[in-house]
């Protein structure tokens, strides 16, 4: 149970995963603080959980669809309202580059 | 001459309906008051003088021309800033969301402003509600009207502390983990998280989307009833709205307890839970008693394993939900845009808080290849044995009470830098939404120290009217008239 | 000596599904719309928006799952996939994992006359992603990109075949067999230029009669069947160069370059593979009622292979001209309705597989706007037939009904074409007429002229006067001259 449950390799792989920037620093605290979590989460495994289903739903609602029918979009104008960067009626990103 | 912010919201409907006051007026007055104490308090993060001005003037024109009532007609309310709310910002409480403007209302605000409510504003949270303090705004502190060294609870610590502090006739909150229900009982009001699938969470900012519901925080039961009945049924925008009927929570609050039975679970009267708020409990349940309902024990033995799966489950949902942040449809840009991966990371990283990149951080580990089965697949299936635990009790029983929260309002800063302890905080009110089942939390009394105490009634799914019946009993019975908290108003208080 | 290389072959393939609105809102589909034109919050995937499944796109998954002969899951649930990516709305797209629409399906086709049953492992539904433009044209030069979300939401039907390919000839067929297949049934359009019907490859190479598989190589990007034939023979070729001179091939994603006819490693898109799937909380699970998936079934069409051999069997036609027509399913259509008008199939299966296809541009599919409709072509044909025109005539007729897209017979009728075409037939009358009254041409012939009226008034009466004068005059005065 005491031991590590994350290295700092995991935190930083999970890090990419999030597209989250975390400093050397919030690196190592995040380490200990989901160390911490993760050590009071084993507490699960414990728990004897044969031939349970797990829930997904509490629900028990199933084929909930909607007809094919078109409805009228927003305005271009309501849609770019909150863009940073819009551009020619589209949303401009930096360049694209690889991690 | 009369404070018509001290009103309840069916009081005021009266009031409105009788003509002794204007919905302008009454807007007017929520308005000074709030400028009055929301330094203070910081409960809004957004006040929205002008659009409820003109509301409140259409509602008047209604009335001068004898249109039908609607249930809500000129009824200021505040609203959990994580509620979608066209053409008024919408933040979340984050960073990253704030100068969000919304081209759309969630369902809920739909309905209110089409029963006649006026939005007064937007109320303060932890960042998308990730907390149980609303100590993690990425804004500011709100502070509890009963103690401004206290936390108003959380997340919905800001709808909370307006409507115990009469800043608004009632509110909105919603709970994922107990964020209605928490800080219902630390600011003395009344906070029902319904079941989960009564009130469409279409414009509900997503936190966790199999534990999320919205809910009304009300000065009293009949006012919660009001609310919940307005903003709940189904939707075509929601496909987990359930398409249950809506109950007649107004005539179920007066039908007494006689012939119920109440359940009382000992794992909730347990080591941690603070004395006073046992005594003040078990003082509320022997009146329900004496008001003629049967008790009984009963065992809910996953409760401790709540917490956990808590963690796991709510993280997990939310790392997925807030990947939509990322610096390129709306919201929060960082400057660092060197390229797309670094502006989106560098954005995140900036836009989000500490809570809220720590659980995006969890939820993503507890997903990620070679972890889902020991950590999500197993939290899914004890969240199975919690859902049994109920089911089971309620075989037994029509309702079970309980303390809402183990310790009154703690203190500002008390629990920050301990995130398993502010956890623990929400013992008591994580396995109703695991469960999917409904519970809301009434006043009954007050600490030593002057600081309020929950009692929390748990149902059975889609059973809110069994709620109302016990809390509307209790809450007439005890018959202690609202009492409003005195708030030494220090400006700029909460700006820290 | 070792035995040769076999190549394996499985193909990931992405169909966008003909729905009016999009798959979990109700913005269009339609496509050309200027950028974020067709956008709502949903499939711009703003905050607090929820998805709503629609019917129509899961009847077409079932529609399509029974064609191909899948078992239809008791159960489908929709899960969240998770990579960031900016023409991605929610940085996750909402696809299907554990429970997919339908499983264990099978696809007939036929390569090099070689019949193969090649294995159909899932199909499931899912969203599109919108679309990016790169500053400059050009990904990797390119200083900023920009994202339109038009796309975003469109439904997808990802269909995956087992490795059961064992050529890119095969993996060609297989796709064509598939594209026929798609359309058909109506559910997509199968235009691989324009990207509603995209193909990417599982490529590994081993030795002939090896049980396990060679490492794989993921191909994308070939947006047509040429590229995926092309780039196919590439892969497996690299990869069994490489094999040979001892190295190991790499499991890698690799883009097809058209232009150079090589593939290139991909840059991967998303960091590592670590989609971290899981049920989307939003969605409720979908459990097709059997009486719904009997009553798709009922309407399935008759599909390509069968309806080739019906034609071949009840038209009598040739297999070349079967396949011709059954390629497209509005071309064999187009060629019942007209033999239902004039039963001479093999005619009109020459008429559809030149003249028509030829004023189509070789595209079948566009016969539905053609202006000659099956009952004008089949009249056309049958004028030929009446010998009332003669073939050459037709071929003209013909160029005009498809100018104008005039009826043939009015044509004919207006323009007294029938008469001036019709100098064989009248020639035919003509010859009975002087052989049945020997005594008045011999009259004529000794000059008392005016026995030629007696001889026209009888041709006329033979044609009930549909001949030309003119042309009987001169035809007869020819004939009698001749002696
Ligand atoms: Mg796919
Ligand atoms: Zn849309």
């Amino acid at each position: 149970m005491s031991d590590v449950k994350i290295t700092l390799a995991e935190v930083e792989h999970v890090a990419r995963l999030a597209r989250l920037a975390l400093g050397a620093e919030e690196k190592e605290r995040l380490r200990s603080q989901l160390d911490e979590i993760l050590g009071y989460v084993e507490q699960l495994r414990r728990v004897d959980t044969t031939g349970v289903e797990p829930t997904a739903h509490v629900l028990p609602l199933v084929n909930v669809m909607r007809d094919d029918e078109v409805r009228p979009s927003y305005p271009l104008d309501a849609m770019l309202a909150n863009a940073p960067d819009p551009h020619d009626e589209q949303f401009r990103v930096p360049r694209i580059m690889e991690e | 001459m009369t404070d018509w912010t001290r009103l309840t919201i069916h009081e005021t409907v009266q009031a409105l309906r009788e003509g002794r006051i204007s919905a302008r007026a009454l807007v007017e007055a929520y308005l000074a008051r709030i400028a009055l104490l929301n330094d203070t308090l910081g409960a809004y993060l957004t006040v929205a003088a002008e659009s409820a001005r003109a509301q409140a003037e259409a509602v008047d024109e209604r009335f001068r021309r004898g249109d039908p009532a609607r249930p809500l007609d000129g009824v200021p309310l505040a609203i959990k800033d994580v509620l979608c709310t066209r053409g008024i910002r919408t933040t979340c409480g984050s960073r990253i969301l704030a100068d969000f403007v919304p081209p759309y209302d969630a369902t809920a605000m739909v309905r209110l402003v089409g029963a006649g409510a006026i939005v007064l504003g937007k109320t303060n949270c932890d960042e998308f509600a990730m907390g149980s303090s609303t100590e993690n705004s990425g804004f500011h502190v709100t502070r509890n009207p009963w103690g401004l060294d206290r936390v108003p609870g959380g997340s919905s610590g800001g709808s909370a502390a307006a409507v115990a502090a009469d800043l608004a006739a009632g509110g909105l909150g919603t709970d994922t983990g107990g964020s209605v229900r928490q800080p219902a009982a630390l600011c003395g009001v009344v906070g029902l998280k319904p079941t989960y699938g009564r009130v469409s969470r279409y414009g509900l900012i997503a936190f966790a989307s199999s534990l999320d519901q919205i809910g009304p925080l009300a000065k009293d039961v009949r006012d919660a009833a009001l609310l919940l009945e307005t903003i709940a049924g189904p939707d075509p925008l929601d496909s987990t709205a359930a398409g249950e009927p809506v109950p007649d929570c107004q005539a179920a609050f007066g039908r007494g307890v006689q012939g119920l039975t109440l359940g009382i679970p000992d794992e909730y009267f347990v080591a941690g839970l603070d004395p006073e708020v046992e005594h003040a409990v078990r003082d509320a349940i022997s009146m329900l008693e004496r008001c003629g309902a049967r008790t009984r024990r009963v065992s809910l033995p996953h409760t401790d394993a709540g917490v956990a799966t808590y963690y796991i489950v709510a993280p997990a949902e939310a790392s997925s939900n807030l990947a939509r942040y990322d610096g390129v449809k709306y919201g929060l840009r960082a400057a660092d845009g060197r390229d797309l991966v670094t502006m989106t990371a560098s954005t995140r990283a900036a836009g989000f808080g500490p809570e809220v990149r720590r659980r995006i951080m969890l939820g993503a580990y507890v997903l990620s290849a070679g972890y889902y089965e020991a950590y999500y697949a197993q939290a899914q299936r004890v969240r199975t044995l919690i859902r049994r635990d109920f089911e089971r009790a309620f075989a037994e029983v029509d309702a079970i009470v309980s303390p809402t929260a183990p310790t009154p309002a703690f203190k500002i800063g008390e629990k920050t830098d301990d995130p398993i302890a502010m956890y623990l905080n929400d013992v008591f009110t994580i396995p109703a939404p695991l469960a999917g089942v409904p519970a809301i939390s009434v006043p009954c009394g007050f600490s030593l120290s002057g600081l309020p105490i929950g009692l929390q009634v748990i149902g059975r799914p889609f059973d809110e009217a069994t709620l109302f019946r016990v809390a509307g009993a209790y809450e007439t019975a005890r018959g202690a008239p609202r009492r409003r908290p005195e708030i030494a108003t220090t400006p700029g208080a909460h700006a820290t | 000596m070792s035995a040769p290389w076999e190549t394996v072959i499985g193909l990931e393939v992405h169909a966008q599904l003909l729905t009016r609105s999009k798959m979990f809102c109700g913005c269009a589909t339609a496509f050309g719309a200027p950028p974020n034109h067709q956008t709502c919050p949903v499939c711009q995937g703003m905050p607090g928006i929820l998805p709503v499944i629609n019917r129509r796109a899961v009847e077409f998954g079932i529609r399509t799952a029974r064609a191909l002969h899948c078992r239809i899951n008791a159960e489908c649930r929709f899960a969240r996939k998770h990579y960031f990516y900016p023409d991605m709305p929610k940085n996750y797209q909402i696809s299907q994992y554990e429970a997919p629409l339908a499983e264990d399906g099978r696809l007939e086709i036929e390569a090099d006359g070689v019949a193969r049953r090649i294995g159909i492992e899932r199909l499931h539904l899912e969203e599109d992603v919108g679309k990016l433009t790169h500053e400059g044209g050009v990904f990797e030069s390119a200083s900023a990109s920009l994202v339109d979300f038009n796309r975003a939401g469109v439904p997808l039907m990802e269909i995956v075949s087992r490795p059961d390919l064992r050529s890119p000839l095969e993996a060609a067929e297989y796709l064509r067999s598939l594209r026929t297949i798609l359309r058909y049934l109506g559910v997509c359009d199968g235009n691989m230029e324009a990207g509603s019907l995209r193909c990417d490859a599982n490529v590994s190479v081993r030795r002939a009669g090896a049980t396990e598989l060679g490492t794989k190589v993921e191909i994308k990007n070939m947006n047509s069947f040429r590229h995926v034939r092309d780039a196919l023979d590439h892969e497996a070729a690299r990869q069994v160069r490489a094999l040979d001179r001892g190295e190991r091939v790499a499991q890698e994603t690799r883009l097809w370059n058209p232009e150079r006819s090589i593939t290139v490693p991909m840059r991967s898109k998303e960091f590592a593979h670590d989609y971290r799937y899981f049920p989307d909380p939003d969605l409720v699970p979908v459990q097709p009622d059997p009486a719904w998936v009997a009553a798709i079934e009922r309407e399935l069409p008759e599909l390509a292979r069968a309806r080739r051999q019906r034609f071949v069997e009840e038209y009598g036609l040739p297999s070349y001209d079967a396949d011709l027509l059954t390629g497209d399913r509005a071309l064999a259509d187009y060629f019942e309705e007209a033999v239902r008008v004039h039963p001479n199939s093999k005619a009109l299966a020459n008429w559809i597989g030149s003249e028509l296809l030829r004023e189509l541009k070789g595209d079948p599919a566009a016969v539905t706007g053609s202006p000659v409709r099956p009952a004008a072509l089949a009249r056309l044909v049958a004028l030929v037939d009446e010998g009332t025109i003669s073939g050459k005539m037709a071929k003209e007729l013909f160029e005009r009904m498809a100018r104008t897209g005039e009826d043939p017979d009015a044509i004919v009728r207006r323009e007294g074409l029938r008469q001036v075409a019709d100098e064989v037939a009248i020639g035919r009358v003509i010859d009975e007429v002087v052989a049945a009254h020997p005594s008045v041409v011999a009259d004529y012939r000794r000059g008392k002229k005016q026995a030629a009226g007696f001889l026209v008034g009888q041709i006329m009466k033979a044609t009930q006067g549909k001949a030309n004068p003119q042309v009987v005059n001169r035809l007869l005065a020819g004939r009698l001259a001749a002696g």
